[in-house]
Formats: structure tokens, sequence, C-alpha cells
């Protein structure tokens, strides 16, 4: 095969420009490829960031003809039928250089949203059970496998107007918390969760659960934390 | 938003949903051989129920409207967070106010 | 410009609800202030003679409708929020679009 892609890298920084690269064209790549390709062969300085390749780690997120993407697991055949592609960073999170976004803030946001589970018991206490097809395991179980790659949170209009904003992917992590029946600290979570900065601001565009590459609903998990903040607030739990 | 805001908001539109649903069957019924002072006045006046519902009304929408605004000029605007929510309080008043008046108008006996 | 990763049924659905919403908000007033007339039935009268005409009638009409999406848009909103998640999220939103210019083309006919 001697086609080529079109490829247009965003370079720099917030105020950095566009570049154009000639790819060729492969039978079975992704955009991660064709990133690593042009680092490889035509520019050694591109920046990005990738670990797993195949869709576990969540560090290869990045703006693919407008969308946000796991460029590991986004095929260009799927996404340029016409042999284009334009190749930015994520939205919503300072840029580092070139495609690799500074997501510290972002991870902040999981700590903010009380995104990391309070033991009641001890280790010396026995194993509570959890029965698998309990409620609250199978809420828990439709948010539990975020692999962190910010997506949504490039995605979610709510968060590009308002940075406080916690956004779905520590929202959706807090739901799962909430609904582990061994986190201790019920009340510290809704507490996180239902501030100015909180579930309260959700819209609803569903922009999150639109893109999610592992299918997670963000909007979903929102809504059980919408009610649950609601029933707490009523009961005067805080 | 914070969850006081949030149930102010949620629970404004629930009440509202009916209201509204009540207040657009009583429009496409008025409509029919067109309006009239005299035929919308002659429903209302004195009407204690109608004076209630149109009271209920105003008061929920100035909420609803108030706040909905509020998240308006909060992320579509540059405004300051103060701005914001003065214009908010503005905003309820007014539609409280004026919303208040106009129910008066339509339900008191008034002059003829 | 649109951006590619907002044009999807819930984005747009949500634009509607906003825009419909703040129409209503800067609509009201004026609604308010000609019904706080009716305190005095012949100058309600004059202001209703008033809107009388075509284009304040097609925005009359215009303005229903919007408050009719509005509504539509509200309900799918708390059924979102405050019942079992569906699946079936963009039907829902047709749904509501549909109903409300269903209503809004009876509307029409019992104007004209």
């Amino acid at each position: 095969m001697t086609r080529e892609l079109d490829v247009k890298i965003k370079r720099g920084g917030d105020d950095g420009g566009y570049e154009n690269f000639r790819v060729p064209q492969r039978e079975n790549q992704t955009v991660l490829d064709v990133v690593t390709w042009i680092q490889r062969e035509a520019d050694p300085t591109l920046t990005y960031r990738f670990a797993c390749r195949v869709g576990v780690c969540g560090s290869c997120a990045m703006t693919v003809n407008g969308r946000p993407r796991w460029t590991c697991r986004t095929h260009v055949s799927k996404v340029a039928g016409d042999g284009r592609l334009v190749i930015e960073p994520l939205e919503n999170m300072p840029v580092i250089k070139d495609l690799a976004t500074d997501m510290t803030g972002f991870f902040e946001k999981w700590q903010a949203a009380r995104g990391r589970f309070e033991a009641a018991i001890s280790r010396d206490d026995p194993l509570v059970p959890i029965l698998p097809d309990s409620p609250e395991r199978r809420a828990a179980d439709a948010a539990i496998e975020c692999i962190n790659c910010a997506v949504c949170y490039s995605a979610c209009d709510v968060v590009s107007w308002d940075q406080d904003y916690l956004g779905p992917a520590a929202l959706n992590r807090a739901w799962a918390a909430l609904n582990d029946v061994r986190d201790g600290d019920r009340a510290g979570l809704l507490r996180a969760v239902s501030g100015d900065a909180g579930c309260g601001n959700c819209h609803s565009h569903q922009s999150c659960a639109e893109h999610c590459p592992v299918e997670i609903n963000p909007t979903r998990s929102i809504a059980g934390l919408k009610r649950a903040s609601l029933v707490a607030l009523l009961k005067g739990e805080r | 938003m914070n969850m006081r805001l949030y149930f102010l908001q949620r629970a404004s539109a629930a009440i509202l949903a009916l209201l509204v649903l009540i207040h657009l069957a009583v429009i496409i019924y008025a409509v029919q051989g067109g309006l009239s002072a005299e035929e919308i006045l002659g429903r209302t006046r004195g009407n204690l129920g109608w004076g209630l519902f149109y009271g209920l009304f105003v008061v929920t929408v100035a909420i609803h409207g108030s706040i909905g605004l509020r998240g308006i000029l909060a992320e579509w605007t540059r405004l300051g967070r103060r701005t914001v929510n003065g214009a908010a309080w503005a905003t309820a008043a007014l539609l409280l106010v004026w919303g208040l008046r106009a129910v008066l108008a339509v339900v008191g006996e008034g002059a003829a | 410009m649109i951006r590619p990763s907002r044009n999807h049924p819930g984005f747009w659905a949500f634009l509607l609800h906003r825009l419909s919403g703040l129409a209503l908000v800067l609509f009201l007033p004026a609604h308010f202030l000609v019904l706080g007339s009716a305190i005095n039935a012949s100058a309600f009268d004059a202001a209703i003679a008033w809107t009388d005409r075509p284009l304040v009638k097609f925005g009359e009409w215009g303005i229903v409708v919007l408050l009719a999406l509005h509504m539509t848009g509200g309900i799918r909103l708390l059924a979102l929020e405050f019942l079992p998640w569906s699946e079936g999220q963009k039907a829902r939103i047709a749904i509501g679009i549909g109903a409300a210019l269903l209503f809004g083309a009876a509307l029409a006919l019992g104007l004209v």
C-alpha cells in the first residue's frame, strides 16, 4: 500500500499551531500508531503520552477529528475514511506540550470527590459478604471499569464552562464508592459530591456517556448521586 | 450548584410541569374563537381557585426562572459570582412582584 | 461552529432547553405587565387588541411552543434524574420534542 494519510497535529502549548505530516497508510493502523510513526520517522520532538497500547492504562487519549478518543484502540479506517486526521490534545486540561496534557487537576478532583475507599473495619475483622446480584453491587459494577483516561472530562461542557466542577469521572468514581457497602464514610462522601462544584451542576447532556471508550455512563451515576444527596439534604443529614 | 439550589430548582420544576400542562390546555381552549378581555376576566375575576393557581404559578416560576438564569449567567458569561447571584435575586423579585400584581389584576374584582 | 464532540441528541436537547428557558424568562415580565393592566378592563382590551396582528400572533404562538418544549424537556430531565435509568434517552428526547410540536400544530389551527 502506498497511500498516505494527511495528518494535522497540534504542536506547542495552548497558543501553539498546527503542523502537517504525510504518514503511510496501513491496513491495520490505530491513531496511536500514526502518532508513533511521526515521532519515530518524521519529528522526534513530538510529545505524547501512552503506555499499554491495549486500552487498559488510559494514558493515550487525544482529540481525534474533534472527538476525544482512546487512540490505541481507535482504528484510522474507522475515523478517517477520507484519509484526513486532525489530532489535538484533550480539552479542559492545560497543555504541557503538543499532545500531552497536565492531568493534575483531573486527578485532584478524584480526591476532592472522595474517590478513595474509607475503610469502616480493620483487616482483623471478618470479611464483609457482598452478594454479586445485590442492587448496590450491580450499581457499583456499572461504574467500576473506568480507566481514568479523561475522555469524559474532555467532552464535558459543564467542566469547560466551570473549571471547578468535579466532572464526570470523579463523580462516577464517587458513585461506585457510595455503593460499596464496606465504605465507612457515606456522609463525608455525600458532602464531598454535593457542594457548589458537585453533582448538582450536571445538565445531563450525556456527552460523557456518548464518548466513554469503555461504555460507562457517568450521567447515570451522577443522577444516582443527585438522588442520594437530595435524600440526605431532606433528611437533614448534612 | 449546591443541593439547596438543586432542590429548589427540581421541586419548582415538578410543580411547574403540572401547572404548565394546565396552562397549555387553557390556552388552546381560550384561543378558540379569538381572545377577549371579557372572556379572560369572566373566567378569573373573583375566582379563588384560579387565584391560587396563578399565585402558585408565579411563586414557582420566580424560583425556577431565577435559578435557571443564574446558571446561564454563571456558565455563559464572565460575570463574577456576586453579580450573578445579585442578578438572580433581582430576577426573582421582579417576577414575584410583577407576577403577583398581574394575578391581583385578573382575579381581583377591579374597576370595570 | 459546533464541536463534533457535542453533535449528539443530548447536547441539542440541552441547548433547546436552555434557550427556550431563557426566552421564557425574558418574556415573562412583559406577560405580567400586560396582565397587570387588567386591573382596568378597557386598558386590558386595548392591550389584547394590540396583539391581534399577524407578527405578534406568530410571536405569541412561538413563545407558547417554547413553553411546551421546555415542559416536555423538563419532564424528561426529571424522569432521567429521579426514575430508574432507561437506555431509551434519545427516543425520549424525540418523543418530547414531537409532542410539543404536535401541540404547536394544534394551537396554530386554533389561532387561524
